[in-house]
């Protein structure tokens, strides 16, 4: 996706020979890797077809919405974890945001607020959270690892606090609980909006671009008159207000505010599906569809898995080791697009 | 372009020093630049011309002396101070991001966009001004849409000057631009200064200690030793051969301080 949309495709026209015909197709075969997204959606055409295979319910309605379930939250999370891996940094405590979105949405509804009022604080949490990942890294030079990891132990904890430590139930008529995500499709449906439009943030606009140079070459950037620091705290509270709001859509789905909803499982997801999508942790290099498309086929795994019967532990172990797998060909399918460079 | 009266030097600095705590990095330097005029700044490391270079593009500032531009005494309080000035450096790591292609890189923090506050690129706007501007300037890529990363040393330099001389420079700082680069490839950079002395009035310092691959491009020669310039000749009125002395003899004289 990240502008190839140069590399000319010749077709092949009548009357060439059978040599200049497959020379056409192995240089299709070529642009075809090029593409950044490629190893991630042959990995998912192949799981699909494995598991329609052995199961004939796997492409039923039914189960694409329990796909969708899978996949939705995670895919909204691993957009906003891309741009901070773009960066060159990383936020381990968008998980904990997840469950704090909804929390404040639900107190402020109890405080009077009428719902569209408490989305909008709640969102404005989560961004105050990222807010001060950036600042703290930024500012006071904390490696974000460290930043975010001190984060998802105060964000867990002051969760649990202000619940007691209990569920509780979102509140909201039909209409809203709908709109933020109360059915599977309009979901999914939010997922694919906000990966287009991070995709075209990363890709065609000026953010985007200041985001791959303060990953890419942060020196450099800053050389330029980039102002890194800026865009790197912008990006942690996209992040995390991507994080929040796929709480809270997962809040009205499971009908339920959980302080220790999401945690360090979704995020840990998120970055797995960023990352085999073909984001590099070196920064510099991401991509929003790749992601989204990660989220899909570890949802296609875990999904797959249930239905054929494979227990939770197994899954571990085969996600474990098709995160290891994709990278390994992430690496050298890169390779193949650097023109054999390694 | 070597003319002596001051009134056409875009760049005057009158002495000069910097000192760091007790170490002097420049004494009592007196450098100036007249308009179109390539100077090379020729020195060891360690002998003070990355401080002097620090000092013209406002990183840092001298701890006496004064700076003049056009003939106004002015004080670079920063980096983009000087450059709002015209006064762009080219560093040697040459502040390009191997990820982007060459025209972003061209346009990386003054894009072209559209769409208002969305700032949406621009990018058919930005191709086509990169390919007219490189070409002008007679550097040749494979395509202004090639990845960084995928050009050659020399190439990456001139796309560097390139994009610095876009931006409206009236001085251009070059650091070491043919640091670790073969013939071929310094050879490729010194034709894009060249071409930037017969078709404009940039002024170019070009810093470097290997004095014999920009010899044949500018106009003055300054050795700058010890944090002093001790030489300042047109490049006409002197040779490899004499600055070979120079230098060689500077090296022999402190060898002797040194065993007595």
């Amino acid at each position: 996706m990240a502008y190839q949309e140069n590399i000319e495709t010749t077709g092949a026209p009548r009357g060439r020979s059978a040599g200049e015909i497959a020379g056409d197709w192995y240089r299709r075969a070529i642009v075809l890797l090029q593409w950044r997204e490629a190893s991630i959606t042959l990995a998912g055409i192949a799981l699909v077809i494995y598991f329609q295979w052995t199961s004939p319910y796997f492409l039923s309605a039914d189960n694409l919405g329990v796909l969708g379930q899978f996949a939705a939250a995670t895919a909204i999370i691993a957009a906003g974890e891309v741009m901070v891996l773009v960066n060159r940094e990383l936020d381990l405590s968008v998980g904990q945001v997840y469950a704090l979105a909804p929390l404040v949405m639900y107190f402020a509804q109890q405080a009077g607020t009428p719902l569209p009022v408490a989305v909008v604080l709640a969102l404005a949490a989560a961004a105050f959270v990222g807010l001060l990942n950036g600042a703290i890294t930024v500012g006071l030079r904390v490696p974000s690892f460290v930043t975010t990891l001190g984060m998802l132990f105060f964000v867990n904890g002051f969760n649990l606090t202000i619940s007691g430590g209990f569920p509780v139930q979102p509140e909201a008529g039909a209409f809203w609980k709908t709109l933020f995500g109360g059915n599977i499709a309009v979901q999914v449906a939010w997922a694919v909006v906000l990966v287009v439009i991070f995709q075209f943030v990363l890709t065609k606009t000026r953010w985007g671009l200041h985001t791959i140079a303060t990953g890419g070459n942060p020196i450099g950037a800053a050389e330029v008159g980039i102002r890194t620091g800026r865009v790197k705290i912008g990006n942690f509270m996209i992040c995390s207000v991507l994080g929040g709001f796929a709480g809270i859509l997962d809040a009205f789905r499971i009908e339920s505010v959980d302080p220790l909803a999401g945690g360090t499982e979704i995020m840990f997801m998120a970055i797995a599906s960023a990352v085999i999508g073909g984001t590099l942790l070196t920064g510099g290099s991401g991509t929003v569809v790749g992601a989204f498309l990660g989220a899909v086929v570890l949802g296609i795994l875990k999904d797959g898995f249930t239905i054929s019967g494979v227990n939770a532990y197994t899954f571990d172990m085969i996600l474990g080791i098709a995160i290891v797998v994709t990278m390994i060909m992430n690496v050298h399918i890169s390779r193949i697009r650097a023109g054999g460079k390694p | 372009m070597t003319d002596t009266n001051p009134g056409t030097d875009v760049l005057r600095g009158e002495h000069l020093s910097k000192s760091f705590g007790a170490v002097r990095a420049l004494d009592d330097i007196n450098l100036r630049l007249g308009r179109g005029e390539v100077l090379a700044l020729l020195g060891d490391n360690g002998a003070g011309k990355s401080t002097l270079m620090k000092i013209l593009t406002g990183f840092h500032q001298p701890t006496s002396g004064t700076l003049h531009i056009d003939g106004e005494p002015v004080t670079l309080q920063s980096v983009m101070h000087a450059r709002s000035l015209g006064i762009e450096p080219v560093y040697q790591d040459l502040a390009l991001v191997d990820e982007l292609s060459v025209f972003r890189n061209m346009f990386l923090q003054r894009e072209i966009t559209r769409g208002g506050a969305l700032r949406i690129l621009d990018d058919r706007a930005m191709r086509r001004a990169a390919a007219s501007h490189l070409e002008r300037m007679g550097v040749n890529v494979p395509s202004v849409d090639v990845e960084i990363s995928k050009l050659s040393g020399g190439q990456r330099q001139a796309v560097a000057v390139a994009r610095a001389v876009y931006s409206d420079a009236r001085i251009l700082l070059l650091d070491e631009p043919t640091a670790a680069m073969g013939v071929r490839e310094s050879a490729l950079i010194l034709d894009v200064i060249r071409r930037l002395k017969e078709h404009s009035d940039v002024s170019v310092i070009i810093v470097a200690h290997n004095y014999a691959q920009v010899f044949d491009v500018c106009d003055r020669i300054n050795l700058v030793q010890d944090g002093r310039i001790t030489f300042d000749r047109p490049t006409r009125e002197t040779s490899i051969q004499e600055l070979t002395g120079l230098v060689v003899n500077e090296y022999r004289s402190a060898s002797e301080a040194v065993t007595g």
